[in-house]
């Protein structure tokens, strides 16, 4: 890193690619992976979500990592992000929840409203 | 036997550093790879460092992760803080020990288990825990602690 | 013909839909193969109640309910459930989690935990995206040493590991100390019971840590940092690592940062399992590779830190908080808090609250505010009694005090302390001698040894508190925890001893009636230790369903079928199983 001036660069591409246009994705999916995830079963809801977007043969999705927000006692968390919407939360989603989850809002576009938690701003 | 011990040794004293700052690290590093340092890998060390056997052992013996007894195949570590407590730790606990016919501290005969409590691993929210080897389980109930117990024994050839 | 257990499967459109027919099939296959068919039987029913999730089956007597099975789960759970006894838990129905929990407080301002939870902490560009690095680009751009450190005056910022130390003020040491060497430290060696925003900090978002760290670097004179992490945090020691890689990657670590003339790099060090390496002299004895003991102070860190050299040691949310106050400027952070304690803090919040897990607030926000408005209040609704502030070195809090502030001054003001943020609720049904016993119990383990008061002093006050929780309490015994105390805390060298008698301390100053029941009354007012509470069962309640019987593991409960059933109280190890599985609430404590 040589100056701010390639610092910002860096943050505008960044922005970009958060913005999922950049990326030429319509929807994002995040595990939370801390520990306190990974002690709940995050990692099987992780290999859960990967199988069933390959399953389905789902394009146009990103799936990343995040830590954890402190909810810990909802974890497994994971979120939604489809295009312009807001980003929707879900907590105690263990693998088995999974394929409903992608059917009825990745693909369906319609939040599952009792597995929602509302977090902090 | 000795040979494979005196390659573990130079192999991570390698990975920290020869110096004697990088002591606790090499010591929590084999006794993971080995289950516990005997006095031969702690003598090993000392040489390799140039440091006193003494203060080597004084290492060894003050943290608790590093240990000089023999421990089982698997190490449980349960949780023994408040909010474990709080959250139904002691019925975890008791799970344990039936399950596995030994108490907090020991081993069980056939080698296999080592159960002991350690201080909070700050996964509260998700209590109670307990890491079995690096591997973490939280929200355990009595029928979730016999289940992972059930498939560590699988994995391990029906053994035990 | 009576069968022991009965299986009924979803017959459901939508069960059918995703393969209840194969997994029935795998049921009857199963029931076959393992000769349970004269004890099993399997009904097919018009619907469960989740066909959302099927297939689904639920197993009587004892209700289990599985959904979203397959053919393999059928099988396994016909040989665990029916065949070993035991109820296969990942496959069980689970209520939706929203319902119990309250909506998110307004007043949570989160500065630390910001990004937490929202960037991908394995990608640096994440955090760039969030205004990453700016500040330590501002830094080495535009401001001199002395001006971070001004501006880190402005701000208030004080140490959030526990003691509160002013952090301009510990870098002002630091950089006037004489000497070419100066080293810098991040305290990750969270090891408070409860407290675990560290953790989150490292795992969720490491490059703050990163970046705070360089710029403290850069205030001071130093050019090389050390992470110091517990070895109870793997996944945060690889996060932490992957994050450090990316930085060197970027060039926002090693030399010549920002094109200026400074050079900066970390390592970091694991530690192996010892709570006193919490505290900074015995956390360097680690670093150099020795036992971690505390030492005597002064020398401070400050002037004679790492192999003697002047160091600089904070812990992971005090150096998350630096990019941000450089960022947004020092007078946006003072405009936060109170008089004397600016900021946000970090709480973890545990025990009888609705809303439990990590919280961001700004400090002087009184206890009410936080466990009833952002904590959603008391578990269940009942009584608030106690708040448990400061870790097993902090104090207790009695309701008197719900009004109070919570910041360094107030809490110490009350006999407790604000250490790393850990905030355990307690409600009516919490013993506070039990309480004091356990953080005692705790304390005793992890003294290293050096001073004899701590060693042995915290060990004659753990006997004397497990006598009194066994109900062999004497007099006398009050007076001699609270001698012991004053030695304790006068003769100890390093935070851990000098605070270990709080708890104790703290709940004789509010719940003094409460050690003296256990002691004179021989009972435990909140029906908590073992030793002086005996399991009842009223026969008026009781219907025999004799599942308090078959679920006691120690056989102390007799009775028959729809008969009234006792409970031995020699037998008894007072468990509570008993009163858990009891349908009707039969079983009783007193």
């Amino acid at each position: 890193m040589k100056s701010l001036e390639e610092l910002r660069k860096i943050k505008e591409r960044a922005l970009e690619r958060r913005k999922l246009a950049g990326e030429g994705a319509k929807s994002r999916i995040t595990v939370a992976m801390g520990t306190c995830g990974i002690a709940a079963g995050a990692r099987d809801t992780m290999k859960a979500v990967l199988n069933e977007i390959e399953k389905r043969q789902i394009a146009d999705v990103v799936v990343t990592q995040t830590g954890c927000m402190g909810l810990c006692e909802y974890e497994p968390m994971v979120t939604i992000k489809i295009g312009e919407a807001d980003e929707v939360t879900y907590g105690k989603i263990d693998a088995a929840r999974i394929p409903t989850l992608i059917e009825k809002h990745l693909l369906g576009g319609e939040p599952v409203a009792e597995w929602q938690v509302q977090t902090a701003k | 036997m000795e040979e494979r011990m005196m390659h573990q040794v130079d192999e991570t004293v390698a990975r920290y550093g020869s110096t004697d700052e990088a002591l606790v690290e090499i010591l929590r590093d084999l006794s993971q790879q080995a289950g516990y340092l005997d006095r031969p890998t702690l003598a090993a060390v000392a040489k390799k460092l140039a440091v006193p056997e003494s203060r080597v052992f004084s290492v060894a013996s003050f943290y608790s992760m590093i240990s000089v007894e023999p421990l089982g195949k698997h190490v449980i570590r349960m949780c023994q803080d408040a909010p474990c407590h709080v959250a139904g730790g002691r019925k975890i606990w008791e799970t344990l020990e039936q399950a596995l016919g030994i108490q907090f501290g020991q081993t069980t005969s056939d080698g296999q288990w080592t159960l002991m409590p350690t201080s909070c691993i700050g996964l509260c929210a998700v209590g109670p825990v307990m890491m079995i080897d690096d591997e973490v389980f939280g929200n355990l109930t009595p029928e979730k602690v016999n289940e992972i117990l059930a498939r560590y024994r699988e994995q391990d050839g029906g053994a035990a | 013909m009576v069968y022991r257990a009965h299986i009924l499967i979803s017959g459901d459109a939508a069960c059918i839909a995703k393969g209840a027919r194969d997994v029935e099939a795998a049921l009857w296959e199963a029931v076959q193969e393992l000769n349970l068919k004269d004890e099993v039987q399997i009904l097919e029913v018009s619907s469960l109640g989740h066909s959302d999730q099927g297939p689904e089956i639920v197993i009587y007597p004892d209700g289990t309910d599985y959904v979203n099975l397959t053919p393999e789960d059928a099988k396994f759970i016909i040989e665990e459930h029916l065949l070993k006894g035991r109820p296969v838990e990942r496959l069980t129905y689970r209520e939706p989690p929203s319902l119990p929990l309250p909506p998110p407080s307004e007043k949570e301002v989160r500065v630390v935990l910001e990004n937490v939870g929202k960037i991908d902490p394995e990608n640096i560009e994440d955090y760039i995206a969030m205004d990453g690095y700016m500040a330590l680009g501002k830094v080495l751009g535009e401001m001199t040493p002395e001006e971070v450190i001004e501006e880190l005056k402005i701000s208030g910022l004080r140490g959030r590991g526990g003691a509160g130390f002013p952090t301009w003020l510990k870098w002002t040491l630091a950089r006037n100390a004489p000497g070419d060497m100066k080293y810098v430290i991040c305290n990750g060696d969270e090891g408070d019971p409860g407290a675990f925003m560290n953790r989150s900090v490292l795992e969720g978002d490491p490059h703050s840590v990163i970046e705070g760290m360089a710029i403290a670097a850069y205030a001071i004179g130093a050019s090389q940092g050390y992470f110091y992490v517990r070895a109870e945090y793997p996944i945060a020691i690889q996060t932490l690592r992957a994050a450090i890689k990316q930085a060197r990657d970027y060039g926002l670590l090693g030399e010549h940062i920002f094109g200026a003339d400074f050079s900066f790099d970390l390592e970091v060090r694991m530690g192996a399992g010892a709570f006193v390496c919490g505290e900074e002299t015995a956390l360097m004895q680690s670093i150099e590779g020795a036992r971690g003991m505390p030492r005597t102070r002064p020398p401070y860190p400050a002037t004679a830190g790492l192999w003697g050299n002047p160091t600089n040691i904070n812990n992971v949310e005090t150096y998350a908080n630096v990019p941000k106050i450089i960022h947004k400027g020092g007078s946006w952070f003072a405009s936060m808090g109170t008089d004397k304690s600016k900021g946000t803090k970090t709480f973890a919040i545990a025990g009888k609250v609705e809303r439990t897990g990590l919280i961001e607030v700004p400090l002087g926000m009184t206890i009410r505010e936080i466990v009833y408005d952002v904590g959603g209040g008391v578990l269940g609704g009942k009584k608030f009694k106690a708040v448990q502030t400061g870790g097993p070195m902090g104090g207790c809090i009695p309701e008197q005090y719900l009004d109070l502030p919570v910041d360094y001054e107030h809490l110490k003001e009350v006999g407790s302390m604000m250490g790393s943020g850990g905030f355990v609720v307690m409600d009516e049904d919490t013993c506070m001698v039990d309480i004091a016993r356990f953080f005692m119990e705790f304390t005793q383990d992890e003294s290293c040894g050096k001073c004899v008061p701590c060693r042995v002093g915290t060990r004659r006050m753990l006997e004397i508190l497990n006598r009194i929780c066994a109900g062999e309490g004497r007099p006398g015994d009050i007076e001699t925890l609270e001698e012991l105390a004053v030695y304790i805390r006068d003769g100890s060298l390093c935070g851990l001893g000098q605070g270990a008698p709080n708890p104790v301390l703290s709940t004789l100053q509010y719940f003094r009636d409460e050690y003296e029941a256990h002691i004179y009354d021989k009972t435990c007012p909140a029906k908590v230790c073992k030793g002086l509470i005996e399991y009842k069962i009223n026969p008026e309640a009781c219907i025999g369903c004799t599942r308090c019987a078959r679920n006691c593991p120690v056989n102390a409960i007799e009775g028959k079928p729809k008969q009234t059933h006792v409970i031995d109280a020699d037998i008894c190890i007072r468990c509570g199983v008993c009163k858990q599985v009891c349908p009707v609430d039969a079983v009783y404590v007193e």
